[in-house]
Formats: C-alpha cells, structure tokens, sequence
C-alpha cells in the first residue's frame, strides 16, 4: 500500500502560482466572452508562442493583422471553417551556437482561432505576409453586411 | 501573447515643453555565442530595412527598429499589438570586432553577426 502525504495547507509553490495564472487567464478569458461572444478563443498553455493579433472591421470586411516575425510564408497555414479563422504553423529553430544561447523568442507550433461574428466570402479572402506581420482580409458575406432601407411615407 | 518589456526615457513631461517621452518596446531577441563570434536575431515585425538603425557607439550596440504604420480600414475590435517602436541596447564584448559588424532584416527578423576580432582567436605562438 502507498501512504501518500495529506496536503492540508499546500505549499506557495509553482503550481499554486500556475493555478492563480490560470484563473486570472479564465477571468480575462471571461471578460472577453462577454464582450465580445466568444469571438476569440486563445488556444495553448502559457508557455507556447501565443502571436499577437489585433482585428479591425468596416462596412466591408474584417482584417486580421497578425505578428509572425521570421517565417517563411509557406511555414504559414491558414484555415476558415465556417466563421472560423484558424492561423498556424511551426518556427523551426537550429540552434548553431557552441558556447552559449540565450533566448527569449518563442519556437514550436503556434496556432490561434477566432471565429468572427457575421459570415464572410471566404472565396474573397486573401492574405498577405510583409515584414514578419500577416495580414488577411476577409470579405463580408452579402447578406452580413449592413444595409439601408428606405423609409417611404403612405 | 507576447511578453514586452517597456523602456521609457528619463525625462518628465513639463507644461509648456514640446518634449514627450517617447516609448520603446524591447524586441524578443536572441544570442548565440561561437568561438568566431556572436550573432542576434531580434523580433521586430513591422520594421523593415528603410526603419532600422543600427548604432555602435562606446562598446555599446543601440538597434532602433521603426514600424512601417499601416492605415487600416474601419474600427478596432480587438487588439493586442503594441505599436511602438522597438529599441534594445547591449553591451558589447570587448572581443567582437566592431568595424565587421554586419546586420540584415528579413520578415521582420533583424540578424546581426558580430565577429570576434582576429587577434582574440586562440593562437599558437612558434618558439624560436
């Protein structure tokens, strides 16, 4: 039989700190949720290359802006399920030092997914990848996209 | 999300002074260390060849990266980019030759190769 230790008051170690991390996360993660229904669901733990993005939207279309310094574009995969945007892919890194690395870049897998609000053409949806910043446009579907009605009088 | 540390300068707004503070992001950056010398890629996405400088001055090494600002079209609706330049100082290894330093910038990844000068290679010396 194995007598496992009863952890009444456990230890400010680091895995209480990970926890409280975790629950700050899954406040911010609520906040976000209600502002904005869900319309954006950071995948990963901490500790993964979590790109940053920021969405803009007009009359027209959506655009994603998203920071990939260091990648070549067919290292880029781009995905839309639906309303779904998925953005992923792998930085590889070949570390060629014989004396010494220090790093505070990320590398691996990354992988992000929004869904956006109204629908868009995904037939119409381009992207561009300039100095380390993917851009995508995505065009509003027609019947998403607002539309003034005439008022008439009898 | 990305982690930033912010470097701010030293001076005070005053009233009536044109001066602003202005706000620098640190580039994530690595380091790589060889016996013929070191070389650093710096993030800096955004920035291509025409808003980087790069200075030597004193043993230190100032990369300054300036982002191209893109116009976009309609409102945010989320945003998590910082839209600051980018500005990282390191002291240099008094070793590293600083005349054959040499940078490049490619998808917003600055690599600078900095060589170690030719008299610090380890050396046999011949007895006579």
């Amino acid at each position: 039989m194995n007598i496992v230790r009863y952890k009444r008051y456990p230890q400010s170690d680091l895995s209480v700190t990970l926890d409280q991390l975790t629950n700050m996360r899954d406040e911010l993660d609520r906040v976000f949720e209600s502002s904005f229904g869900a319309f954006f669901r950071p995948l990963g733990s901490l500790n993964r290359w979590n790109p940053a993005v920021d969405v803009y939207q007009d009359k027209e279309q959506f655009t994603v802006y998203a920071e990939l310094p260091g990648l070549k574009k067919e290292e880029i995969e781009i995905s839309l399920n639906g309303d779904t945007l998925t953005i992923g892919g792998e930085r590889k890194h070949e570390a060629k030092a014989d004396q010494g690395f220090r790093t505070d870049r990320y590398f691996g897998k990354f992988q992000r997914s929004l869904t956006l609000p109204v629908s868009v053409n995904s037939e119409k949806v381009n992207a561009t990848y300039k100095d380390g910043i993917l851009k995508i446009v995505l065009p509003k579907a027609e019947e998403a996209k607002p539309k003034q009605i005439p008022v008439s009088l009898n | 999300m990305n982690i930033a540390n912010q470097q701010k300068s030293d001076s005070p707004v005053l009233a009536g002074q044109d001066q602003q503070p202005v706000q620098y992001v640190t580039p994530l950056a690595d380091v790589e260390s060889t016996q013929e010398g070191y070389t650093i890629h710096a993030e800096m996405p955004g920035v291509d060849k025409s808003g980087l400088e790069v200075t030597v001055d004193n043993g230190e090494l100032t990369i300054l990266g300036h982002r191209h600002v893109e116009e976009f079209s309609g409102e945010p609706v989320y945003r998590e980019i910082r839209h600051t330049d980018f500005r990282r100082v390191y002291e240099l290894d008094p070793a590293i030759d600083t005349s054959r330093i040499a940078a490049r910038i490619d998808q917003g990844v600055l690599t600078l190769t900095l060589p170690k000068g030719e008299s610090v290679q380890p050396r046999k010396i011949t007895v006579e």
